[in-house]
């Protein structure tokens, strides 16, 4: 593994060693000192082209937490806001010898660029690029599932909202079904893709009808902006339709959690008494996602990808 | 004017003769031909085609010379076996007056390589809201006959049932970029599983083809002359055959990337291969490619659309539309039509000289290999194979979807009315 651009591009076996590896650094997460000294001396940039608070502080808590020296650079407040071309960026985060490169986009396919075009050499992690997609944040979710579900295979993933417009949809779909889940997505018509027929999924219209048997329910974020395009007729239809409420919470398994990536619209598509029920592991989801990021990085940056396991006196 | 004997030239793949070229004209054609004071090119199992004609190119002059001038577009067609060549109205200023069109049949004088012969805009700066003075650019020196807003599609039904009036006067064609745009807003590349996969905004095939099929509507119910720019989907096809079936006065046109390229090149993000209409699927190559055989394709054009190289170093969805395409075009048309067996190079010769011509009103372009007709010939080697590279080019720009690809053939020679633009492969200069 060189890069991470796409949750589909990993393997079984990649994938579950990354969830491993996370297995191991969670336990770094609750000591008192949080630090590993496994990434000295490397650089790792983030390069956020979009705001989020919360993945680019999660990626930059992981990188800390292995001793790499970190890079803020955000597309506000620097040359790009001015229009330097993401050549000219990449050609200057390699000019100061950066080691990896966590880049969130508002564009699909630019951490593809970063990593194919030659501007630069170091690792490239797709931290979120436009609708396509979000890998770490899969990871972060399965990894989450598998702590209250076990091994995923067979196991039932009820995922609801914007598809169309969701990266995290799809990492998630092609991560949970490379781990063998059963992955369905719920959405009114008008946000499932062209084409979402040939992905490894079931789709449903009906909500209602996902949740009986589900292991897991994620909600996706709706933007209510979405509206003016048609894509739905109100927020009220849309919550009526697709949101998660007490009633339909009433209908999973018992043993099934709730989950969402963030930030929610509460009384869209999801309950305040739903977000902050027992069943919701929302909040875990972020504790998880440091954990995970260190374990990417770990995996690109520490010399061979090779499963070199972490030394036990650093555990 | 020097004369010119092209020796054992195999015309039109059917038929191993000699021609003599004198005054710009064709003085004779036949075995053993003799002539002193001619310059000989031996043609020897080279195939001689009429100058190509390509009803779609874009020049960028004025405007965006760092990108192309009339100049280095002509002297890329040149490359490529052409003798004329259409050059699209959405320049800066769009060419929607007189004065625009004949600057650019001027320019295109000057530089002497091939016949350029502008498009009008239909709309004033190509905005779709009224009509440019269409008449005034029909009886401008430029003498413009084929009007088309290309880039942006003539999507207001009023505006485009007037434009198909209008040119009836004066034997004008409006060509249609065919484009729904409330459907293809945003839209990156086509729209199918792979947008959906790689999170692109997609580019439906519907809506190209409810603007074509309303269009072949329109023009039957005026009783005008419709071209369909760069038809690209399976669906167009269809569309276009039955409109001709039931005798509407409509021409289409393929570019060469349609004919060989698909979505899947979408997937490596590179904005190479980002053009409008975009790249379809491999069932849509193979329509196209039927479409152009059976005729329902009247003719390929190469759409040819240079861009700075900076217009395309960056995300898939900040870069242009657009590929180059005049140098490659009949390399192209060979290994996907000729090679094939779709189309004999009589029939190529149909596709891309003699029907574009008609399309376009140019009467001493297009014109059969025969005595007496004007000296527009492209000698071309179909044994011959080549790695493109983008920096060997005439073009200004460097956007070449074919780069490091194999293409099957070499233009030898080009003659310009009995001047060699091109000659042993190479650009020649020109004495205006």
């Amino acid at each position: 593994m060189r890069h991470l651009l796409s949750a589909g591009d990993l393997s079984r076996d990649e994938a579950i060693q990354i969830l491993d590896t996370a297995e191991e650094l969670l336990n770094v997460a609750s000591r008192p000192i949080k630090k590993l000294p496994t990434l000295r001396g490397r650089t790792v940039v983030n390069l956020f082209y979009e705001d989020s608070t919360r993945t680019r502080i999660s990626f930059e808590a992981a990188a800390k937490r292995l001793s790499a020296d970190v890079i803020n650079f955000s597309a506000k407040g620097s040359s790009v806001s001015k229009g330097e071309s993401l050549k000219d960026t990449a050609l200057t985060l390699q000019a100061m010898g950066a080691d990896a490169v966590v880049i969130r986009h508002h564009l699909s396919g630019a951490p593809h660029r970063l990593a194919s075009s030659g501007w630069m050499h170091g690792a490239i992690v797709n931290a979120g690029d436009g609708t396509h997609e979000h890998p770490t944040q899969a990871l972060l979710d399965a990894f989450t599932m598998r702590r209250h579900l076990g091994d995923l295979t067979d196991r039932r993933i009820t995922i609801v909202g914007d598809v169309l417009h969701s990266r995290v949809a799809r990492s998630n779909a092609l991560l949970l079904s490379t781990l063998g889940a059963e992955v369905t997505l719920v959405a009114p018509p008008t946000l499932l893709p062209v084409g979402v027929e040939k992905w490894p999924v079931h789709t449903t219209y009906d909500l209602d009808s996902a949740l009986h048997k589900a292991d897991a329910v994620m909600m996706l974020r709706v933007q209510a902006e979405r509206m003016q395009n048609a894509y739905f007729p109100s927020a009220r239809e849309y919550s009526r339709r697709y949101g998660l409420d007490a009633r339909r919470m009433g209908m999973l398994p018992d043993h099934a959690i709730v989950m969402h990536p963030g930030p929610m619209n509460r009384g869209m598509e999801i309950s305040a008494e739903v977000a902050d029920s027992v069943r919701s592991v929302i909040v875990e989801q972020v504790t998880n996602g440091v954990a995970v990021r260190m374990a990417v990085l770990y995996l690109l940056l520490s010399g061979s990808n090779e499963s070199d396991p972490i030394p036990e006196s650093l555990v | 004017m020097s004369a010119y004997l092209i020796r054992n030239a195999n015309i039109l793949g059917e038929q191993v003769a000699d021609i003599l070229v004198r005054d710009g004209v064709i003085e004779s054609i036949g075995s053993a031909l003799a002539a002193d004071d001619a310059t000989v090119v031996e043609a020897k199992g080279l195939i001689a085609l009429p100058g190509l004609v390509d009803i779609h190119t874009h020049l960028r002059e004025p405007g965006r010379e760092d990108a192309e001038t009339v100049l280095t577009g002509s002297q890329a067609a040149a490359r490529g076996g052409y003798t004329a060549v259409f050059a699209m109205a959405n320049t800066e200023p769009v060419a929607d007056t007189a004065g625009v069109v004949e600057q650019v049949w001027r320019l295109g004088k000057e530089a002497g390589y091939v016949d350029v012969q502008p498009v009008g805009a239909v709309t004033v700066g190509l905005a779709g809201e009224r009509l440019a003075e269409l008449g005034a650019m029909a009886d401008s020196a430029a003498q413009v006959r084929v009007f088309s807003d290309d880039g942006k599609c003539v999507h207001d039904a009023v505006l485009m049932r007037r434009a198909l009036e209008y040119v009836k006067a004066f034997g004008g064609v409006i060509a249609q970029h065919a484009q729904e745009p409330r459907l293809t807003e945003g839209a990156q590349m086509n729209e199918g599983e792979l947008s959906g996969i790689l999170g692109l905004t997609g580019w439906p095939a519907v809506a190209e083809e409810a603007i074509i099929a309303r269009d072949v509507l329109l023009t039957a119910h005026v009783d005008s002359r419709l071209h369909v720019c760069h038809l690209s989907t399976k669906g167009s096809v269809d569309i276009v055959r039955q409109a001709k079936v039931r005798g509407v006065n409509v021409t289409a046109e393929v570019t060469p990337h349609h004919l060989l390229l698909t979505d899947e090149l979408a997937r490596s993000y590179n904005p190479i291969f980002k053009v409008n209409p975009p790249l379809r699927t491999a069932e849509d190559v193979e329509a196209v490619r039927a479409g152009l055989a059976d005729g329902t394709i009247d003719v390929v054009g190469t759409d040819h659309a240079p861009h700075p190289m900076e217009d395309k170093e960056c995300e898939w969805s900040s870069a242009a539309f657009g590929m180059l395409g005049l140098e490659e075009a009949l390399g192209v048309v060979q290994l996907t039509m000729v090679d094939t067996g779709n189309l004999t190079w009589a029939g190529v010769a149909d596709r891309m000289s003699f029907t574009p011509a008609k399309i376009g009103r140019l009467a001493d372009q297009g014109r059969p290999l025969v005595a007496g007709e004007p000296a527009n010939i492209c000698l071309y080697d179909p044994d011959a194979a080549r790695t493109v590279d983008p920096y060997a080019s005439a073009s200004k720009s460097r956007n070449n979807p074919y780069a490091d690809r194999e293409l099957p053939g070499a233009v030898v020679a080009t003659f310009l009315r009995g001047v060699p633009t091109v000659l042993d492969g190479k650009l020649q200069e020109i004495s205006a």
